[in-house]
């Protein structure tokens, strides 16, 4: 008798845990469908989106300045063998690639943007997660994206394109000064590399 | 005393008993899209076979599971894995990454094979096939470089 009220017990538990976890995802699906919701909403203000990237283009270009902002503060991070720094200025990098307005471009240059921003962004989310020297593996990668952006936005400023050719085989980095500061190795072997193309 | 240890174990049973019903995801699907890796590239039979035997349950449409997938939680563990491992990279749709994409993850299939990360250690423990010896590793890191400069 007592065996059987226990039995009855659990069979009672389990039900209500399923129930209750059953409820939950019932939940969840109405959240990811008010989601989905404030998503069309954002849509639906486009026109006002549309205003403010122009303006940012008619001063030159400032979404692609602002990526190169946020790479070159990376770079200065990685360069002074600060992870934890390096980590935030990836999640920083990867959110202000994703602000890149590309509507100004031809249909081709746009979908090379794309790509190059798509590559760029999954490179700085992985820096924003991981230690040192994945962060510099990356990094290596990040550094062709963000050149081949340049070679399509242009740029304000004068670039320094500077090679260090022990790093991975070789590995090149973008700079805004002519001294070499290595970024793959860090205090270890700061002035390892050169100046390899200028970009203006 | 005795007590609060039998509704504790009680409580426990019935927990586990009950996540058994939470339901999840499978990731499981017969057809091989025509971007697959194998089917887009010229992969040698030996590598081919490793690539499925070691990467292509968490990186494809199409698990293999082992026999206590459906038991939580390692259902979830599992599930957890195979969409993380899905979102990184999925094999059956390699072709529709443009050439730039494709360099990229070649390149961090090497690291990670080169580096040991990958395959998982928690997924050669039960899959001792999976794991890659020396020449293994070579064979297949050499391939991936060449596919790599290819493109």
């Amino acid at each position: 008798m007592r065996k059987l009220k226990l039995t009855i017990g659990i069979v009672a538990i389990a039900f209500i845990t399923v129930t209750a976890v059953s409820c939950k995802d019932a939940k969840k699906e109405q959240n990811t469908s008010d989601g989905n919701h404030s998503e069309m909403n954002h849509d639906n203000s486009d026109g006002h989106h549309d205003g403010e990237s122009k303006k940012m283009a008619m001063n030159g270009d400032g979404a692609s300045q602002a990526i190169l902002n946020d790479y070159f503060n990376l770079k200065d991070a990685l360069v002074a063998d600060d992870n934890v720094k390096a980590k935030n200025l990836g999640a920083t990098l990867a959110k202000s690639l994703g602000n890149l307005d590309v509507s100004n471009y031809s249909d081709a240059k746009k979908a090379d943007l794309k790509d190059i921003i798509e590559d760029a962004v999954e490179h700085s989310e992985h820096i924003s997660k991981n230690d040192i020297d994945h962060q510099r593996e990356h990094f290596k990668i990040l550094s062709k994206d963000v050149t081949d952006m340049v070679a399509i936005t242009g740029t304000t400023t004068k670039l320094y394109e500077q090679f260090c050719p022990m790093f991975d085989g070789g590995s090149a980095w973008l700079s805004m000064n002519e001294e070499v500061t290595n970024p793959y190795y860090g205090s270890k072997m700061l002035k390892c590399g050169k100046v390899q193309r200028e970009i203006n | 005393m005795k007590k609060a240890i039998k509704i504790i174990a009680i409580i426990a049973l019935v927990v586990l008993v009950g996540i058994q019903f939470v339901p999840t995801e499978r990731n499981q699907s017969d057809i091989v899209p025509v971007t697959d890796f194998m089917l887009v590239n010229n992969v040698p039979k030996t590598i081919q076979k490793k690539l499925q035997v070691s990467c292509y349950d968490c990186h494809s449409n199409n698990t293999r599971y082992p026999w206590y997938n459906k038991v939580q939680p390692f259902t979830w563990f599992l599930e957890g894995h195979i969409k993380e491992g899905k979102a990184e990279l999925n094999l059956n749709e390699w072709d529709s990454l443009s050439n730039r994409r494709k360099k990229s993850k070649l390149r961090s299939i090497i690291k990670q094979i080169e580096s040991g990360e990958m395959p998982l250690d928690s997924y050669t423990l039960i899959h001792k096939d999976a794991t890659f010896s020396k020449e293994e590793t070579n064979e297949i890191i050499n391939f991936i470089t060449q596919l790599k400069d290819s493109l």
